[in-house]
């Protein structure tokens, strides 16, 4: 589903150039559950921004489902990210004046999709989080905003969720109900990547994919 | 996306920030509202004006004496004229054919007063085709007749304001008024005319005949020691029939008044026309200059705008960057802060032109000495006000918006 053919991603900093990856080829198949790991400052968030098209490669090849990412413009990557993709990161990301329902609707508004509400409505059941739509995420919990993220990653049906330490700022418990629901998502057919620096967090995925100074150093099943 | 989505995403983020939203309409409100009040005030004082001209009748030229000295409207001046023409001047243009009317005028202000009660008015001395030159009619009794003229009488008609004042309800008929301690007898009143000239009621006059004015009341003299006559109008029978009367008027008041033709007249001849295009033209200019300075305020406002939405660009950072991810394309985003901008100005615009049009009928309320400027709000002040403040609020809102649009998600994200 994913191919990376030697990708580099260079930070122009003043006249300093930085490599946030050096060469990174890698292959995500349809249906897996991987989660990359590595120090802060190796370039596993760079990566992942890089998959999720947020971010353009320096240089390198991208095929999406053998489609070549890389030549996408920014409308085009736009709906990617909106109908392929769906994004869980670290601090949630949810309006904080809109209410959980509201959030989960945001990416169907761009989508220009029918029945908002109903979608929104079953995406928040899957997380199970249905009873408190009309809330908002001030009157949440860390480990309920973070479902309603997910419901917002999953309300349009993407084929790949993508997670930036989503469990970074939660405690043990919420921080296992969200592994959880990641793993029943797997089960569901949804290939998800994870980014972690837990590694109990990590062992639950099939693979580990290690990252240190923007390159790859190991890639193993988990045992 | 829908168009709908827009409305709502927009309604939204102006209501949470309900305050801000209001001050920052506040400077449309008050940019619109005055320029639709400014406008209509000017666009009411052209009005009022070109009416006053046209009821005093169209088709008229003015014979008045001029100072051949001085240069331009100054020399029509009574400070710089001297009193030239008389009644057989008057006479004399009389014959000219297609003169349908010829009317002496002159004028003053006197006190008049009866029973005690006692009124300033305009005092017109004048002959018997006063009616039909300045379109008046008569509501009660007679006017005055050329015997009247002749034997210099002491009658008097009547505004239909003087008669009032003076008279109540009664009828004044036959009843004595004193002007300048001699008694005139009314013979008749005047129908009310509305309107006036400037700052006096076109109503507020008496009417005596022009030999009476000149001996008793306000005797002046020409050079050559005959009974001036201040102004000379000359009804024309038909438009097309002004030049013509014009040069004939001309021609017969130099031979008059032994003017060579290389020589400075000392009369001019001046038709209502331009009397007219002469002040619409000072009014509009006057239109238009209240209009740009009202204009300052919206541009004021329109700065405030671009200033409000720069501020909640930057503070809704993180909230584009979301919306980037979620699948939102520069264009949704653009469009997201450019329809919040023209919100503000479109309600700002809607609520000033409504304010600006009570402000105008309270205007139009106003008696201003003896005379009330009747604003106009009319449908083009309105639509011009509005599309202004609309094409403002995109004007400013466009590059906030710009900014808005440009945005890295990554960035944008991890803002703050």
């Amino acid at each position: 589903m994913i191919e990376l053919g030697n990708i580099t991603k260079i930070y122009k900093m003043g006249k300093v150039e930085i490599y946030a990856l050096r060469g990174i080829t890698l292959s995500i198949k349809r249906g897996e559950i991987v989660s990359i790991i590595g120090a802060s400052g190796s370039g596993k968030s760079t990566l992942l921004n890089v998959i999720g098209c947020l971010d353009r490669p320096t240089s390198g090849s991208y095929l999406f489902d053998g489609a070549d990412v890389s030549r996408l413009n920014d409308n085009k990557l736009a709906e990617m990210r909106n109908k392929q993709l769906g994004f869980v990161f670290q601090e949630y990301n949810l309006l904080s004046r809109a209410s959980a329902l509201s959030n989960v609707e945001l990416p169907l508004i761009y989508s220009g999709s029918r029945q908002k509400h109903k979608r929104a409505m079953e995406a928040l059941e899957r997380v199970g989080l249905a009873a408190r739509a009309k809330h908002k995420p001030t009157e949440l919990s860390g480990g309920e905003r973070q479902r309603v993220a997910i419901a917002r990653a999953l309300v349009n049906n993407p084929a790949l969720i993508l997670a930036d330490e989503p469990t970074g700022n939660l405690d043990s418990v919420a921080g296992a109900e969200i592994v959880s629901i990641f793993q029943q998502l797997h089960r569901e057919g949804i290939t998800v990547v994870v980014i972690t620096h837990e590694m109990d967090v990590a062992t639950k995925a099939q693979r580990i994919i290690r990252l240190v100074d923007g390159e790859i150093i190991s890639d193993e099943k988990a045992t | 996306m829908k168009l709908i989505d827009f409305f709502v995403i927009a309604i939204r983020a102006l209501s949470a920030n309900k305050l801000r939203s209001s001050l920052t309409m506040l400077g449309i409100i008050i940019g619109v509202g005055a320029v639709i009040t400014l406008m209509s005030v000017g666009r009411g004082a052209e009005a009022s004006v070109t009416s006053t001209f046209e009821q005093m009748g169209t088709n008229v030229l003015n014979v008045v004496p001029r100072s051949p000295e001085v240069e331009g409207f100054a020399g029509l001046s009574p400070r710089f004229a001297a009193p030239t023409l008389t009644l057989d001047d008057a006479e004399a243009l009389g014959h000219i054919r297609s003169a349908a009317a010829v009317l002496p005028v002159n004028e003053n202000f006197v006190q008049v007063t009866a029973d005690g009660e006692s009124k300033t008015a305009m005092i017109h001395g004048s002959t018997p085709e006063y009616l039909e030159v300045y379109n008046h009619s008569l509501a009660l009794g007679q006017f005055i007749v050329d015997r009247d003229v002749a034997s210099r009488d002491r009658v008097a008609v009547l505004g239909s304001e003087v008669a009032e004042d003076l008279f109540g309800f009664d009828n004044p008929i036959e009843q004595r008024v004193k002007m300048k301690g001699q008694r005139f007898t009314v013979i008749g009143v005047l129908e009310p005319k509305g309107g006036a000239m400037m700052g006096v009621s076109l109503d507020n006059i008496v009417v005596t005949p022009i030999t009476t004015f000149q001996t008793r009341l306000f005797p002046q003299r020409t050079a050559s020691g005959e009974d001036a006559v201040a102004s000379i109008s000359i009804k024309v029978a038909s438009a097309d029939a002004i030049d013509g009367v014009t040069e004939d008027a001309e021609a017969i008041l130099k031979k008059r008044h032994r003017i060579a033709d290389d020589e400075k007249n000392d009369f001019a001849i001046v038709s209502q026309e331009q009397v007219l295009g002469f002040v619409t033209q000072v009014t509009g200019v006057f239109t238009i200059f209240l209009g740009a300075i009202a204009s300052i305020s919206l541009l004021v406002a329109s700065i405030g705008i671009m200033n409000i939405m720069l501020v909640s660009v930057t503070e809704r950072t993180r909230e584009i960057g979301v919306r980037k991810a979620v699948g939102a394309k520069r264009r949704d985003i653009l469009l997201q802060f450019l329809l919040e901008a023209a919100m503000l100005s479109f309600v700002g615009g809607g609520i000033g032109v409504t304010g600006g049009w009570v402000l105008s009928r309270l205007i139009s309320r106003v008696d201003v000495g003896g005379m009330t400027i009747h604003a106009v709000v009319s449908p083009d002040i309105v639509i011009l006000a509005i599309s202004v403040s609309v094409f403002i609020g995109l004007a400013s809102g466009i590059y906030p918006a710009m900014r808005a649009a440009r945005l890295n998600p990554i960035d944008a994200l991890h803002y703050g």
